[in-house]
């Protein structure tokens, strides 16, 4: 149950600088933790965050352990062009989750 | 002598200050409201809210068929945004089969037996705190009503009287601080009133969404005390009084606390 929170506005005026948030459901289990038995709790966390603007990157982020769990990410960029931002985190155990998120560019 | 002694007994024990009274409705305070800005703001913004995570999760869970019976929570209740409204404000609610009042996830777990036909979900397991959520952020706003009820008139004075309980090594009733201390500090936190209005809450100190239970649990822990079992008759009269003690309050589920 991956779940993902977008938050970017559906129109902007072309120049204007608009800020983008993101929101992903993750445990970021550190992998320092033990359990009750003593049993060391294996590391799941989310490594990388990548954002593409009509396919050319325009934001990444490497993620640690130390990053709280449900990672909260913002930005700012640039509104040039109509088009869709994609989002994609990856993570430990073959964790890969996407999210995309269209906006409307006014002259 | 001996009868002046308990004479003496009894004037001391009349004597002791009266247990300090309910706080009144105008003065209640939700635990928000002793939060620093940027947790609030967390809060306010249901794109940075965790919470909303669970509430997305509890969506699709309400959606999806499961059980022998093959049905799911929108079959029998169908929208949940008109169905499950001030739902979570009026829980624990009394049930009428079993003649005792059961909380927002027991109900859940006994509709899943009845009516779905499933195995019952664990306690604070991820798809039970997405349900509550669900269907709690569906009574957001809407004032607290639970202990309205007449047949639920001897729980809540049971509730009241493990409020009111001294317990533990630390020997402290919840009294003590939530209605005696609420606007001091215990180190560096706020002690809070206690009010039960934002639950199932994402509590940054758990990273995680969890139940009023759990809360009073590790309140319990906190004051070394034995922690009353999860669903336990004690347990459900615990959060019924201090649903009764926030009548009125809007609900804020799902709330974000530190």
């Amino acid at each position: 149950m991956a779940s993902a929170l977008v938050n970017v506005p559906s129109k902007a005026r072309r120049g204007t600088v608009i800020e983008i948030r993101t929101l992903m459901s993750h445990i970021m289990e550190p992998g320092y933790r033990r359990t009750a038995a003593g049993d060391l709790v294996p590391r799941d966390i989310i490594t990388s965050f990548s954002c593409r603007f009509n396919g050319e990157e325009i934001f990444r982020a490497d993620l640690f352990p130390a990053i709280a769990a449900n990672p909260f990410l913002s930005f700012f960029t640039v509104a040039t062009e109509s088009g869709k931002f994609e989002f994609e985190w990856i993570g430990d155990n073959g964790f890969v989750a996407n999210a995309s998120a269209a906006i409307a560019v006014e002259a | 002598m001996r009868l002046r002694r308990l004479l003496l007994v009894a004037a001391v024990v009349t004597a002791l200050p009266a247990l300090a009274a309910e706080i009144p409705a105008a003065e209640r305070r939700s635990s928000y409201t002793f939060m620093t800005s940027d947790t609030k703001a967390m809060q306010d913004d249901d794109t940075a809210n965790p919470g909303m995570l669970a509430a997305m999760d509890g969506e699709t869970l309400w959606n999806a068929k499961t059980g022998q019976a093959n049905k799911s929570c929108a079959n029998c209740h169908g929208d949940a945004t008109e169905s499950m409204k001030g739902v979570t404000a009026r829980y624990p609610a009394f049930d009428k089969a079993l003649g005792r009042p059961v909380d927002i996830e027991q109900r859940i777990n006994l509709c899943r037996k009845d009516h779905q036909q499933a195995s019952p979900f664990a306690n604070e397991s991820r798809e039970l705190l997405a349900l509550t959520t669900f269907i709690g952020k569906q009574s957001r706003g809407q004032p607290i009503t639970a202990g309205d009820d007449e047949a639920l008139e001897p729980f809540v004075a049971r509730g009241h009287e493990l409020f009111t309980q001294r317990q533990g090594q630390l020997n402290l009733a919840c009294t003590n601080c939530h209605d005696d201390n609420w606007d001091k500090h215990l180190a560096g936190s706020a002690v809070t009133q206690g009010q039960p209005n934002g639950y199932p809450e994402y509590r940054l100190e758990w990273q995680a969404m969890g139940s009023l239970s759990r809360r009073i649990r590790s309140c319990m822990t906190g004051v070394r005390a034995q922690a009353f079992d999860f669903g336990s008759d004690d347990m459900v009269a615990l959060e019924l009084y201090l649903m009764s003690r926030a009548h009125g309050m809007p609900i804020e589920t799902p709330a974000v606390r530190p």
